[in-house]
């Protein structure tokens, strides 16, 4: 597997990207330009309305560095790609599957994976914190996950994955609050909300859930793959569907867990968010930051791939299964192996 | 005897790629047909060497050599296009001052005086290799000059850039039915759009595609996947 290098992530709206040879430069109104080599980049990461010369955006697409703009609140402006990511032959086969029989059964996968990762999470939890959980309600809601587990594999329609995947999702959060062990007061899920989140929970989720989004609809760029043509996803303009099928293997792994373990391990505080006079919860700006230096820390911790059998960092996971499933549709293995979370 | 033109601008391939489908096939379909590529330290140092060969507004005369840089060529019998790092042009004597040649080995320039033979130098990063592949590209480029200038050319050259050197290449009859036979295979894939499997071996370990390819894994699992789910599931039920 490749090497995982490092995403820059740019918040200071008055920032502003520019070349000089092999080198980014970042200047910013209150302090000396910052300078580092593209090489030792895999993506950069703008939040707010951060601007950059289109010398360096030619920079990034030579390189193959995802340069992507997101408005202040995480959504997806836009990205810079170069031209070596267009294989119209995968593509048309991406698109063939995504409108035939055959999408079903990499929607199965994905959201076989979803499940079985899902139910980890659950399980660790009874495992490393048993005797201060309500183990038996996280018990019998793992105890479901698993029979939609055998359920999905059995289904034929499109239809069918999508109900076993709601109802799965509905057990899983449903046994979320029994997860969290600080501050249950302020961090407690009311079932998933994300226009707009209505709890701290939810906007800390939907938050992470952009971060993972962004890699892996980057991820899919990388190999070839078009991130709007998905195969449990339907298509709707503007909409990573390919993007958000892929995530769901890589959702409970990646982001929940993560979210839980700042909430329990108190790096968050009832005070870092915003609460509007409707009831949205908004994350404050140094919150964002915080999350941010999480996620990549994590992203650098490593994990034995269950299908790959070799040990390669957290953050490389998007790529590994947009690699695997780009080979899939390619007809190197006859069906695509999910992520596992052992 | 002019050769039958069988192929159009439409479906030509790039000449780079004899190299590549020579050296590993499954390389050349990675790049050629699912146009993927990533650089790695061979790759960027073998970019750099070119660099300095490739400025085709540069050429210059030493002695009775004028020498072209970045020469761009087609070849519509075999079906390929693509560029020569360096032609040179020998001048050769004419029949005026004693030697023999006759019209199929030698070549007017325009604007130059005298009969000229062509002669392709191809330049590589590193030292001569244990397989045909530089001397494939090669030929492949005479056999372009040959039919751009209709001339019949007998030799080439690889330079070595870690050895520093050239090496002269006999453009033989065999290495000739090689480049056909090589293209013709090319074609036939392209057309279908098929990459080829993968294969693992000690080539591998050199190739900037290797993460892209992952030889080892999908060698060995491609029939793996079918009971990957089954596999979890039985273990977790277990």
């Amino acid at each position: 597997m490749r090497k995982l290098l490092n995403t820059l992530y740019i918040t200071s709206p008055s920032s502003y990207l520019t070349r000089e040879g092999e080198n980014i430069i970042v200047k910013a109104e209150d302090r000396d330009p910052l300078r580092m080599p593209i090489h030792i980049l895999e993506s950069i990461v703008t939040v707010g309305y951060a601007g950059a010369s289109p010398s360096l955006m030619q920079l990034c697409a030579e390189r193959g560095v995802s340069l992507s703009f997101l408005q202040e609140n995480g959504q997806f402006m836009a990205s810079v790609h170069g031209k070596t990511t267009g294989n119209v032959l995968l593509r048309r086969k991406q698109y063939r599957l995504a409108d035939g029989e055959r999408a079903a059964i990499y929607a199965k996968r994905f959201i076989f994976a979803k499940i079985a990762n899902s139910r980890t999470v659950l399980n660790r939890a009874i495992r490393d914190h048993g005797s201060n959980i309500a183990s038996d309600k996280v018990n019998k809601e793992a105890d479901f996950l698993k029979r939609y587990l055998n359920k999905v594999l059995t289904v034929p329609g499109l239809d069918d994955i999508r109900g076993i995947e709601g109802e799965a999702a509905r057990r899983y959060f449903s046994a979320f609050n029994e997860l969290i062990l600080a501050d249950k007061e302020s961090f407690y899920l009311r079932g998933r909300n994300r226009r707009p989140p209505l709890d701290r929970v939810n906007a800390l989720l939907s938050y992470t859930y952009t971060l993972l989004r962004l890699e892996v609809q980057s991820a899919l760029e990388t190999v070839g793959l078009d991130p709007a043509a998905g195969f449990l996803h339907r298509d709707r303009p503007g909409r990573p569907s390919l993007a958000l099928d892929l995530m769901e293997e890589l959702r409970a792994y990646m982001a929940d867990r993560l979210v839980l373990s700042l909430i329990n391990r108190k790096q968050i505080h009832a005070n870092d968010f915003t609460i509007k006079e409707n009831g949205a919860v908004l994350l404050k700006p140094d919150l964002k930051k915080e999350l941010i230096t999480a996620w990549q820390k994590r992203k650098r911790e490593e994990i034995r791939h269950p299908f790959l059998d070799e040990i390669i960092p957290i953050g490389l996971l998007p790529y590994s299964q947009a690699l695997l499933l780009a080979r899939t549709i390619r007809g190197d293995l006859e069906e695509y192996p999910p992520f596992l979370w052992k | 005897m002019a050769k039958k033109l069988l192929y159009q601008e439409d479906n030509l391939l790039m000449l780079s790629g004899v190299q590549h489908y020579a050296f590993c096939k499954r390389q050349w379909s990675l790049i050629h047909i699912e146009q993927q590529w990533s650089e790695n330290v061979l790759t960027y140092e073998g970019q750099q060497m070119h660099g300095r060969a490739d400025d085709p507004y540069f050429s210059e005369t030493r002695g009775d050599v004028l020498i072209s840089r970045a020469l761009p060529l087609v070849c519509y019998s075999i079906g390929f296009y693509g560029k020569a790092d360096v032609v040179e042009f020998h001048a050769v004597v004419s029949s005026r001052s004693g030697s023999i040649i006759g019209e199929r080995d030698a070549i007017a320039l325009p604007g130059r005086e005298g009969l000229w033979r062509p002669f392709p130098v191809e330049y590589k990063r590193g030292k001569p290799k244990s397989g045909d592949w530089d001397e494939v590209q090669l030929c492949a480029q005479a056999m372009a000059l040959e039919e751009m200038f209709g001339v019949q050319l007998t030799e080439g050259a690889l330079y070595y850039g870690e050895r520093g050197r050239r090496v002269s290449v006999t453009l033989t009859e065999g290495l000739r039915r090689r480049v056909y036979a090589l293209f013709e295979e090319m074609h036939g894939l392209f057309l279908a759009g098929v990459t080829l499997p993968a294969v693992y071996s000690s080539k591998c370990k050199n190739c900037s595609l290797l993460d892209i390819c992952m030889p080892a894994i999908l060698s060995r699992k491609s029939k793996q996947t079918r009971g990957y789910l089954q596999h979890y599931l039985d273990k977790e039920m277990g």
